[in-house]
């Protein structure tokens, strides 16, 4: 783990790393494991309070919500019967005082029962689960692209602070940020689909392709586990432009802080240890400030998360694209509320998720995080 | 860092031969560039944007002299293309494009500027008091900022205004809660650094009671941060409210909102200016409020004037 817990560690012939303030050093390396294990311990437990947090938001906002939660929560045709609407009340306890309806809500949501959508009719996990894999097909592709992207743009915009390209970049990240997301993807689709004609109208697939067996629920991915080449890239076609999308909006956000961490880093002792003792400048980039700038790419990564689900919801009912962007559109639009809590439960679940995940990496990257 | 940057040679020494490309990505040799002292664009750029700011500013407050026809009533064939009668175009209940989104204006603009001022107004005093007093009503704060965090915004916002119903309102009130943490965490952290500073204990020693020292040392010492931060939020509230309101979420329909007004082209490309054109005028807003937010950092924080 040492090998690449510290950029410095892995390069010992470089007489840089004798200042490398991130360099390993050996007093600390006896107490890591256990300083490590308490620092996820922590993390672990800030999680789980943040969860049960998070289901108390939910609870109290349906509870806020005007008017009696059976009408709300029920279909139409539901509520004509007397026995269904008795059988609701007595499932979710809304016959008894507000914690012991907390509880029975938790202990439903504990066994994945979200609710019924009042639009679809079915079981809102069972939606999810149809709805999810979609959105990863988009996001886990945004998210590589973007963080690859936006290291390289920041990085130079760093290097050519106030000059043209830093610029350039910096404008483009600016527009980027100022510009609606669903309005780019509508302006997207116009120009290739409708002008250019060299994109697919939405949708995950072309109408004369069958779907891949059901597999992983990602049709690039199933599409190659059966062994459908022309499957595959025609559902890579249908992914690059929701793809390029997000991935314009995520970097511009993510540019600015790639920009001034890799800042900070040239500003360093050691970077300019480096430059004095006359190492070349591209030898300096690369061993120096990228390694330890690539640390910041762990922090944002939790930015980037947020601005991809936070893009999917809006991009996804343009493009047809059936992920739980798409679902949490159409749910908004009829209002069908036990849906949006729904997606809104999994969201938080699985952002907190990333950010406890990010939380650790980084803590494993660099030690100095565990002990503040 | 300055004094060794104003020691570098400014110039390639003689003979050494720059390649074009290296040039560009910033490859050479040796020694990295000397940092520019200023950087005159930003001048230019803050004039633009309030010239900006300024000219939507007067659209909105003298839209009925400027929009040429009713934003609520049909003035024209459904879906007529861009022409000398319809400057942009009619949408598909035959409403003049133009002039919904001159009124338009008179929704999103003062609707941003109010989620900023309710979340500051929220955010800076509930981060006043738990920087000031401290203990437990510090840490519940804190607790109920991470709660509000553990959402991305739009979804938490989207849930909100889902459940209270749809109107500019519980939009507005939807915003407020996803945005006032941010303002309560700077607050709190600007007062935390005054709160062990020697001037307080002078004035504590001489007297000055505690509430006195909150309002005549601590706050005016302590705004500053939150309101580079609001500034840079405006264009962000507009952004999200337009975005609430293409989910259908925002002010009621027919109200001429720009998001609800891109949502309406969305289903039909052969119409591209039902909604590409409003999304230019969501452009120009937000842009003009980011390049203003920036200039506001910059005069108020010097620190960000050397970063960039």
């Amino acid at each position: 783990m040492s090998e690449t817990a510290t950029p410095a560690a892995s390069l010992p012939d470089d007489p840089g790393t004798l200042i490398d303030p991130d360099g390993d050093r050996p007093a600390a390396r006896s107490g890591r494991s256990r300083s490590l294990l308490r620092f996820i311990v922590k993390k672990l437990l800030t999680t789980i309070g943040l969860l049960f947090g998070v289901t108390v938001l939910t609870f109290l906002l349906v509870q806020a919500v005007p008017g009696d939660p059976s009408t709300t929560n029920l279909t139409e045709a539901a509520q004509q019967d007397p026995e269904i609407v008795a059988a609701y009340k007595a499932k979710w306890g809304l016959d008894k005082p507000l914690p012991v309806q907390y509880l029975t809500y938790l202990n439903n949501l504990l066994h994945g029962d979200l609710g019924t959508s009042q639009s679809t009719g079915n079981s809102i996990l069972s939606d999810l689960a149809k709805y999810v894999p979609a959105t990863i097909e988009l996001a886990i592709p945004a998210m590589v692209l973007s963080l690859l992207i936006s290291i390289g743009l920041g990085m130079w915009a760093a290097v050519r602070k106030d000059r043209a390209a830093d610029h350039t970049i910096r404008a483009g990240a600016l527009i980027g940020l100022s510009t609606p997301s669903f309005w780019l993807a509508i302006v997207a689709l116009y120009i290739f689909f409708y002008v250019l004609g060299i994109a697919p109208n939405g949708g995950r697939l072309s109408t004369k392709f069958r779907p891949p067996q059901d597999i992983t629920g990602m049709y690039t991915v199933d599409a190659l586990l059966t062994g459908r080449p022309l499957v595959f890239w025609d559902a890579l076609w249908h992914l690059a432009l929701p793809v390029l999308v997000l991935t314009s909006l995520t970097v511009s956000i993510l540019i600015r802080f790639v920009r001034s961490a890799m800042l900070e880093v040239l500003d360093q002792d050691y970077v300019k240890a480096a430059y004095a003792k006359g190492l070349p400048r591209f030898t300096v980039l690369r061993r120096h400030v990228l390694r330890a700038g690539l640390v910041q790419v762990v922090t944002v990564g939790g930015l980037a998360f947020a601005s991809l689900l936070s893009g999917t919801v809006l991009i996804e009912q343009i493009y047809s694209w059936p992920g739980i962007g798409q679902y949490a559109y159409l749910a908004a639009l009829n209002l069908d509320l036990p849906a949006i809590m729904g997606v809104g439960l999994f969201v938080a679940l699985v952002y907190i998720l990333v950010n406890l995940l990010i939380d650790v990496l980084y803590g494993i990257i660099d030690p100095r995080i565990r002990v503040s | 860092m300055n004094e060794l940057a104003s020691q570098r040679p400014t110039k390639p020494v003689a003979g050494e031969v720059i390649l074009p490309a290296r040039r560009w990505f910033g490859i050479r040799p040796g020694r990295p560039r000397p940092e520019r002292p200023a950087r005159p664009p930003a001048r230019a750029l803050t004039a633009v944007a309030i010239v900006i700011l300024v000219g939507w500013l007067i659209v909105a407050i003298a839209a009925p002299l400027i929009a040429p026809y009713d934003p609520l009533a049909q003035s024209g064939p459904y879906y007529s293309a861009p022409s000398a009668a319809h400057w942009f175009g009619t949408d598909q209940l035959g409403r003049d494009i133009l002039s919904r989104i001159v009124y338009g204006s008179r929704l999103s603009l003062p609707l941003a500027v109010a989620i900023v001022a309710l979340a500051l107004a929220i955010g800076g005093t509930l981060g006043l008091l738990a920087g000031y007093i401290g203990r437990w009503v510090d840490e519940s704060l804190m607790r109920l900022t991470d709660l509000v965090f553990a959402f991305p915004p739009i979804i938490l916002a989207m849930v909100v205004s889902a459940a209270f119903g749809p109107s500019a309102r519980n939009a507005v009130l939807a915003l407020v809660l996803v945005s006032w943490p941010t303002y309560a965490r700077v607050v709190r952290s600007a007062v935390l650094s005054i709160r062990g500073s020697d001037f307080l204990h002078a004035s504590r020693l001489l007297g000055v009671g505690p509430w006195q020292a909150l309002r005549r040392d601590v706050l005016p010492n302590s705004v500053g941060p939150s309101v580079v931060l609001a500034s840079l939020e405006l264009g962000n509230a507009v952004l999200m409210l337009a975005s609430l309101s293409f989910l259908g979420l925002g002010p009621r329909p027919p109200a001429p909102e720009w998001g609800a007004m891109i949502a309406a082209g969305a289903t039909d490309l052969s119409k591209w200016w039902v909604s590409i054109i409003p999304g230019i005028a969501i452009l120009t807003a937000v842009l003009a409020f980011n390049l203003l937010g920036d200039a506001v950092r910059d005069w108020l924080d010097p620190r960000s004037r050397r970063r960039g």
